[in-house]
């Protein structure tokens, strides 16, 4: 019986395995760093120490986890409905441009208590829409959405620059840039300079994404569609809407970075603000096994890595910031395309104990 | 939680004492360089130079960082600021936002932006009469012209690389009259300072249509201008660092914008007590820009160009030619 594998328990899936993912993921980059002539213990205890070593390196830790919370958390809903998002950097990007547009049109009447919830819902409306067209043209004319949502990333790349550059630049200005946010709508910072009240909202979001997914007949209904669409036919669910429901609530979760990064931290309107979290959304989804708490875990790692390397280049000349992102994408292998590599292993040796 | 604390505050207060140290002890200079990365051969590997230059001079260490996107900057500097390094060097004008915030927090250290200017009193606003050199390039552009036809592409399209294209028509025009300008810019966004492939499809556009002298006014973007110009046997002009070197014979020559010295002259300002806040204005007169003449290039500028560009820079030092600053009405009209 010794040589069967029996699935893994749930704890070794979610804590165990991903440990020893980021384990093997260290020992490459070590190499690697030693190869180009710098002391790895050392560069391990700067990016540690970068990440976590002060409050104000755990503020902008969690800023950045703030942002993988979103994007992880939009990858995963559509995922459940068997819907691969991969649009989440252009839904953030517009999401920006509602929560922006909101702003600027408002911020001279309306009292902070009512501006930053009309921003916020903005973001999420903005962010929706804009998953809507893909969502639409996959459920009534069978276009692709991995394709599709690709490609609405690079519409929401020239329309925000023209927007930017023609029409929301401030005036006598060289950088394509609106203009400042009036004071009351900035969110509360919590600590350092960046870590602002949407860690509140990415965590409230968490919970409604969990309470919706596994708790009511629409997230029922949803899951049921991602793992056998047949199946939710044969159940009455009427497939086409609810393609069109994971997919707004993807694109509204991913909408809300813009609420982090642009009432939180920049205060205006600029260019390229989401900054590849939609795409790493993809990879803390994967990570974090699609669940709510699995991305909150896997956004804190993928916060951790972005802070930290970016420290790692202020203190080691050695280490520029291609190296940099040389590093965060090996511990991405490791932990989401090569999840699989330990994990025979893993169930032989648990299995035998067993 | 109190271990956490200690060093923050310990950092705080180093922070808080390092100008008050700056005139006697080693200063703590530190640089941030723009998105085009440091070896851009251009505009950021200018200022690399100068702070090589001072850190071989003085042997003192300059802390260094390549921001990765637009939203590190302001991190970086804070980043900077709250370890003490002082002066710090914001690189390029996409830093002013960013700089104008942090420079507020931290008003005992001293700050130098090139490219752009930011009014704070511990700000060194550091920008240059790119429009004058870029006339006498334009001038030499106009001389070496077969065909009549000049190129000009440019990065991103905001009035500052305007004033280069501006300067450049009217050194075109200034020695040929007749001559005509075609004229593009790589894109809108800070990604057109990185695109190599598209400067160079940009220049042999130019090249099909008549064009045999390109000036590359692009930062990085410039390597594949200037590379489309050797691979077609036509002239190149490179811009910011004297680009002569690249590929000799058929560089024409650089505009050269001594960003090195820029960055040298701040650092050294502060090592000896003389720094000061304001805005300078680098032109011709200053040796803030020039044109460029090594051994890579000296085949192809004759002896009758030399003297005119000599005569016209001058003119323009003495006033009696006026360049236009594109930036001071936001029109080419000269």
């Amino acid at each position: 019986m010794s040589t069967t594998r029996r699935p893994l328990p749930v704890w070794a899936d979610i804590v165990l395995l991903p440990l020893i993912n980021i384990a093997l993921a260290f020992i490459v980059v070590g190499i690697i760093v030693a190869i180009i002539g710098v002391n790895p213990v050392e560069a391990l205890r700067l990016l540690v120490a970068g990440a976590v070593g002060s409050p104000d390196a755990i503020a902008y830790t969690l800023y950045y986890a703030t942002n993988f919370i979103f994007t992880g958390l939009a990858v995963s809903v559509a995922f459940h409905a068997g819907l691969f998002n991969i649009g989440g950097e252009g839904q953030a990007y517009i999401g920006g441009l509602g929560c922006g547009l909101a702003i600027l049109a408002f911020d001279r009447f309306l009292p902070a208590w009512l501006l930053i919830p009309v921003a916020i819902v903005a973001a999420a409306l903005f962010g929706a829409a804009w998953a809507a067209v893909p969502a639409w043209l996959q459920a009534w004319h069978g276009s692709h959405i991995v394709i599709t949502t690709i490609m609405f990333n690079f519409v929401a790349s020239a329309l925000m620059v023209y927007l930017l550059v023609n029409v929301l630049i401030a005036p006598g200005s060289m950088t394509p840039q609106s203009r400042p946010f009036a004071a009351s709508a900035a969110l509360p910072v919590l600590m350092g300079s960046t870590l602002n009240l949407s860690i509140a909202l990415a965590l409230a979001c968490c919970i409604g994404v969990w309470v919706f997914l596994w708790h009511t007949s629409w997230g029922y209904a949803l899951r049921t569609m991602g793992h056998s669409p047949s199946a939710a036919i044969y159940a009455g669910t009427n497939l086409k809407r609810m393609t069109m429901l994971a997919m707004c609530l993807s694109g509204a979760l991913a909408g809300l970075v813009a609420v982090n990064e642009l009432l939180g931290v920049q205060h205006r309107v600029l260019l390229d603000f989401q900054a590849g979290y939609g795409f790493a959304g993809i990879a803390v989804a994967l990570m974090g096994r699609n669940h709510p708490l699995g991305v909150v875990l896997a956004a804190l790692l993928f916060g951790a890595l972005q802070q930290g390397g970016a420290e790692l280049s202020f203190d080691l000349p050695g280490i520029n910031r291609e190296m940099v992102v040389v590093i965060q994408g090996l511990v991405i292998l490791f932990s989401g395309a090569l999840e699989h590599l330990p994990r025979p292993w893993l169930q032989t040796l648990l299995s035998r104990r067993a | 939680m109190k271990k956490w604390i200690v060093p923050f505050t310990a950092l705080l207060s180093v922070a808080a004492m390092a100008p008050f140290a700056s005139a006697q002890t080693a200063i703590k200079p530190a640089v941030i360089y723009s998105t085009g990365g440091k070896f851009d051969k251009s505009f950021n590997e200018g200022v690399s130079t100068g702070v090589e230059k001072f850190k071989k001079e003085t042997s003192s260490a300059v802390a260094e960082f390549e921001p990765a996107n637009e939203t590190q900057f302001e991190q970086a500097q804070r980043r900077f600021a709250q370890r003490g390094q002082d002066p710090i060097i914001a690189v390029g004008f996409s830093q002013a936002v960013a700089l104008a915030k942090v420079a507020k927090e931290f008003p005992n250290l001293h700050f130098t932006i090139i490219d752009s200017v930011v009014d704070l009193p511990n700000v060194q606003s550091i920008v240059f009469k790119e429009q004058e050199g870029s006339f006498l390039v334009g001038m030499l552009a106009a001389m070496a012209s077969q065909s009549g036809k000049v190129g000009f592409v440019g990065g991103m399209d905001i009035p500052l690389v305007r004033r280069f294209q501006c300067g450049f028509e009217q050194g075109i025009k200034y020695a040929n009259p007749k001559a005509e300008l075609i004229s593009n810019m790589t894109g809108t966004t800070p990604a057109a300072w990185n695109d190599p492939g598209r400067g160079a499809e940009l220049a042999k556009g130019q090249f099909d249509r008549g064009v045999d002298v390109v000036y590359a006014a692009a930062g990085s973007t410039g390597i594949g201008i200037l590379q489309a110009a050797k691979d077609r046997g036509k002239l190149g002009i490179g811009v910011d660092s004297n680009q002569d070197y690249l590929h000799p014979g058929t560089m024409l020559t650089s505009m050269l914008k001594r960003v090195d010295l820029a960055a040298y002259r701040s650092f050294k300002a502060a090592d000896d007590g003389s720094w000061k806040g304001g805005t300078q204005v680098l032109g011709l007169k200053e040796g803030g820009v020039d044109w460029a003449l090594d051994e890579y290039n000296e085949k192809l500028i004759t002896a009758d160009m030399k003297t005119k560009v000599e005569a016209a820079k001058a003119d323009i030092i003495a006033g009696k030619i006026n360049v236009h600053d594109y930036m001071s009405n936001n029109t080419c009209k000269y």
